[in-house]
């Protein structure tokens, strides 16, 4: 996994408190992004094992969404994973190249009927394992605030 | 290879899985789980002890596997979840919809 701190970022010049990754559309890579995601974001810092299981689940839920249903699985389009680092926290900005969707309408998946559904649970569960998440106002731009340790 | 295949001696499947269970490779689990359906095989345990994270994806395989094997009038139990695996189940519900256990020899000791 190639990570470039001098890419430029959509929000900020890039520095040495940030980075990025720029990735083709490839479901079988989104495990190697959330390791590399996770180690330059604890590196230097004494992460609980919760701290790294709330970043970990909420990286790979969003990369993943972003390629599945922004991107729609095509190989020839990118997901941007902008990573920006504090003292006591981290901010995970996740761009891909689709439509964008209204974050307001997704339903939510704890509801009976929805129970057994496949699928429908990533917005949810990013906004309860995140201290903080927002979107762009096209919909296709994530950034979630997590602890750092 | 991030699961691991073993059978128990009264005949119940276990299905271990190591690191992560995601997008990445949920259709592989399933396809294990299809694959001993097909072979005959109704009593399933999967265990977690070894799991650092599932995402949505994962969870969503979970349902489906859970459905394959009680249409096929089978049993599946889940194992070793740890804290932070728990609560994703407790916040998501689906802590309703499994059979849960502390371990795999929990797990076993209920079939």
């Amino acid at each position: 996994m190639v990570i470039d701190p001098s890419m430029e970022s959509p929000r900020r010049p890039a520095g040495r408190d940030h980075f990025s990754l720029d990735l083709a559309t490839d479901l079988s890579q989104v495990g190697e992004v959330v390791e590399a995601v996770a180690a330059c974001c604890f590196a230097g810092v004494t992460a609980t094992t919760r701290t790294r299981f709330r970043l970990c689940t909420v990286v790979a839920e969003a990369v993943a969404n972003a390629m599945v249903y922004g991107n729609g699985n095509d190989p020839t389009r990118r997901v941007l994973v902008d990573v920006e680092l504090h003292q006591d926290r981290v901010v995970v900005g996740v761009t891909d190249e689709g439509e964008g969707f209204d974050p307001a309408v997704v339903p939510d998946p704890t509801d009976d009927d929805m129970l057994e559904s496949e699928c429908g649970r990533g917005i949810f569960m990013i906004r309860r394992l995140a201290d903080a998440v927002s979107f762009n106002a096209r919909g296709n731009t994530i950034w979630m605030t997590l602890p750092r340790c | 290879m991030t699961f691991e295949s073993s059978r128990d001696p009264s005949g119940v499947t276990i299905l271990t899985v190591e690191g992560q269970l995601i997008v990445a490779n949920r259709q592989e689990l399933k396809q294990l789980v299809g694959d001993a359906l097909d072979q005959g095989d109704r009593k399933f345990v999967l265990d977690f002890d070894k799991t650092a994270y599932i995402d949505s994806s994962g969870l969503g395989a979970l349902v489906s596997i859970n459905k394959k094997v009680r249409e096929a009038g089978g049993e599946l139990r889940l194992s070793g979840l740890n804290e932070d695996l728990s609560s994703l189940f407790e916040l998501t519900k689906l802590d309703t919809l499994f059979v849960i256990a502390d371990s795999a020899t929990e797990a076993l000791a209920g079939f």
